[in-house]
């Protein structure tokens, strides 16, 4: 992220700070907590998936990586800047942070390129023919060129989710945050999207992706978050989660979503 | 009271070299005075309202802190919550409750006193209230005081129906699309103008429409402290010629003919503005 | 006077200002109730199959969307009596064009109204042999009514303050009495101010009773 000044120096990813940082997080609605007591780290170029049951807090758990959603108590820190901080500038850490949404969240009342394009100029500062450029090559890359012109309600949901990626991809980011990215696709649609998700993390990405897609999870994955009201059940390669060595709730959770 | 009518058409026709010949006053003339102030009153209005409405609307929907920077103020303990200390001598305080209080407060007084009551509590009320110089320039000094008196009211009172349409609008707009406007890492005035105001506008022009229309329609009201608009004048004519009906037909048809023809044109404009592929922009 | 607020004029005229309030209360609920009734008959000739039905009543209702309510009031106001051909008194030249004039907007309501009623509700009443208008009576319009009882407690608020314009033709109302206390003491900032917080209150005490009540549908 050549083009991105941070307000705070960002620390050189070493070896034992993680790129991503969570220690002892915990946030309630009202009363209701909804992540308790969450701490994991993720190094830079590692690819780990979160799964868990509807309502487990999962999702939340990614965006609070962001600051989409603030949190009461712990420490957050993404590339050595403190998320939960008033004096940290969100906006700039956001734009170092990839985000792809469920429902995939293109801005309708602009163009497939305006979509690319509107981070680019309006927070990196790039000039329309250097943004044009970046997002020329996104699309090619994603294999939606011919679209560039159309509006994001003329394209189908998988189309839709790689422009979402590439418009994250358009900030350069350090890091990519994925929150179901398939959820809402069409069974026919989700292996366009997860190819391109999957030729990211060959390319060392850094990704957190919360999905129930355990294909996606075998294949690419470094590690596996396991989460269950709230709490991070499980926390280890992928090697271990599905070598059998998880939980009950764990194992509870696979054998419900594999049967189907 | 006189029973039968004699229907006179010609003299919605009268102009001024007409007066010698027979009419009274130049009728014609009247009604399109009393047009032109009529547009004058609802155009003007409209920018108030559309403007100030718009940020009511704008205030009514922030929910996360407004940061207030103030140099050199030392926080008391007691409203600790809402100040924070930026750590070289200045603080900044939480003014996010307070606006958004100010602008809940402003539409609820609005939109519940008589528009009409609002009309004489600007124009009767107000320079008595103010200091004598003030209350002399409001009511005398001022250009065109009746005038600007409605235009305020109007505007004052539309605002906070412009403003709950914009309201309505940006909540119409899903949770989902504000976080990925942040995530990409707009800023709040940003995340506002690229994102959720282009398209809350594009699904309340129904609504600012028919504000618009009522605007136009209530500039009527400004009779009641002496602008001599449309209504105005046609009652102006009922009084020197008793032709009443022919008077407010002629006022009736040039409502109606405005309101279809602002409606056509927001229609077109609708059409213009849609985005393509979206069938419905409405509360999804 | 200048500068003091004048309590005492405001309790002395009360009853007086009482009174233009039973004058605004009878044109709110007449207004309510006649508008109503012909806004729903209005409503069904619009969403009537048979064209010029329907084309009527939109043109009604078009028409009387576009005019401002003074203006109306004056067309009645001088109109009625000639149709009539005796003299009827201001108030029920006044009622009668706030109850045509609401006709409009609530012919608008009750148009939402029915057609959230479900196509399912219609095809039961028809299967059971209901004839269109018992089908209407006792199926449709009453769930109708229930889906809108918000919007149209909403509009009667705004009616009740739009009553108010009966100001330009000297009906004594609540605002008409005020008005003449005023001017006839010179105490326009007093009876202004209180009937400025009177309507206020009313209808903010009308507000809630609605959200309250939202409440109440939206979790039965």
């Amino acid at each position: 992220m050549p083009e991105t000044e941070n307000t705070t120096p960002s620390v050189e990813s070493s070896p034992g700070v993680g790129m991503i940082q969570m220690e002892v997080v915990s946030k309630w609605y009202g009363n209701f907590q909804v992540l308790v007591n969450c701490s994991t780290k993720v190094d830079k170029g590692e690819v780990v998936v979160i799964c868990g049951p509807s309502g487990s807090g999962k999702s939340t758990l990614i965006k609070v990586i962001n600051g989409l959603e603030p949190f009461q108590e712990g420490v957050v820190t993404f590339d050595g800047t403190s998320v939960g901080d008033a004096a940290t500038n969100l906006p700039m850490l956001r734009s170092r942070i990839g985000m792809v949404f469920q429902s995939f969240e293109l801005f309708p009342h602009i163009t497939i390129t305006d979509n690319i394009n509107l981070a680019q100029l309006k927070v990196l500062g790039r000039d329309e023919n250097e943004a044009t450029n970046r997002s020329m090559a996104l699309l090619e890359r994603v294999g939606l060129m011919d679209q560039k012109d159309k509006f994001p309600a003329q394209l189908s949901g998988g189309q839709q989710q790689r422009v979402a990626i590439a418009r994250g991809l358009a900030m350069d980011p350090a890091a990519m945050l994925f929150d179901e990215p398939t959820s809402a696709l069409d069974p026919e649609m989700i292996n366009e999207v997860l190819d391109v998700m999957t030729e990211l993390a060959n390319d060392g990405m850094t990704m957190m992706v919360v999905t129930h897609e355990m294909g996606f999870a075998k294949r690419v994955a470094d590690r596996v978050i396991f989460m269950d009201e709230g709490r991070i059940e499980e926390d280890c390669t992928k090697d271990e989660f599905f070598g059998g060595e998880r939980g009950d709730r764990a194992q509870e959770f696979l054998s419900k979503i594999l049967t189907h | 009271m006189e029973f039968s009518y004699n229907w006179d058409w010609s003299v919605l026709l009268c102009t001024v070299e007409d007066v010698e010949i027979g009419c009274i006053a130049p009728y014609f003339y009247w009604i399109v005075e009393g047009f032109g102030w009529t547009i004058a009153v609802a155009s003007a209005a409209w920018v108030i309202a559309f403007s100030w409405g718009s940020f009511i609307g704008i205030l009514r929907t922030l929910e996360a802190p407004i940061w207030l920077v103030v140099p050199f103020l030392k926080p008391s303990m007691k409203y600790k919550s809402s100040v924070i200390e930026t750590g070289n001598g200045a603080v900044m305080i939480n003014i996010g409750w307070f606006l958004h209080g100010f602008a809940t407060v402003y539409v609820t007084i609005f939109r519940n006193i008589p528009l009409l009551v609002q009309m004489f509590l600007w124009y009767f009320v107000l320079p008595e209230v103010v200091s004598k110089e003030a209350g002399m320039w409001l009511k005398r000094e001022m250009p065109l005081p009746e005038y600007w008196t409605a235009v305020a009211c109007l505007g004052l009172y539309t605002a906070s129906r412009v403003g709950e349409a914009v309201r309505a609008g940006i909540n119409s707009i899903t949770q989902g699309q504000h976080y990925a406007a942040m995530a990409i890492g707009l800023t709040r005035v940003q995340v506002y103008r690229c994102v959720l105001l282009p398209v809350a506008y594009r699904i309340i022009i129904p609504p600012l429409t028919s504000d618009f229309l009522g605007i136009f329609k209530n500039s009527s009201l400004a009779l009641t402290i002496g602008v001599l608009e449309l209504t105005a004048m046609t009652r102006q004519i009922d009084e020197y010629s008793y032709q009443t009906f022919e008077a407010f037909t002629a006022a009736t048809v040039l409502y109606i003919l405005v309101t279809a023809i602002v409606m056509f044109a927001m229609r077109i404009v609708e059409g213009r503005v849609a985005i393509p592929g979206m069938i419905s922009l409405g509360a999804k | 006077m200048e500068g003091s607020f004048d309590f005492a004029i405001i309790l002395k005229s009360v009853p007086y200002l009482a009174e233009g309030m039973v004058l605004t209360f009878q044109l709110t609920f007449l207004g309510i109730a006649g508008g109503i009734f012909f806004g729903t008959l209005l409503a069904l000739c619009r969403l009537s199959p048979f064209a010029p039905l329907s084309f009527v009543a939109g043109s009604y209702v078009n028409f009387f969307r576009s005019m401002p309510l003074i203006l109306v009031i004056f067309w009645f106001y001088f109109l009625v009596p000639f149709i009539v051909g005796h003299p009827v008194g201001g108030f029920w030249s006044v009622t009668l064009a706030f109850i045509m004039f609401e006709a409009a907007y609530y012919c608008e309501i009750m148009r939402a109204g029915i057609q959230s009623v479900t196509l399912g509700q219609v095809y039961a009443g028809q299967a059971l042999g209901l004839t269109y208008r018992q089908n209407m009576q006792y199926i449709v319009l009453p769930q109708a009514f229930r889906n809108m009882i918000p919007i149209l407690l909403t509009q009667a608020i705004v009616l009740f303050q739009d009553t108010s314009l009966v100001y330009v033709v000297g009906l004594g109302d609540f605002l008409v009495h005020a008005d003449i206390v005023a001017n006839r003491d010179n105490r326009l900032m007093e009876m202004f101010t209180t009937v400025a917080i009177v309507y206020f209150i009313i209808c903010l005490l009308g507000t809630f009773y609605i959200r309250r009540l939202q409440r109440k549908l939206a979790n039965a």
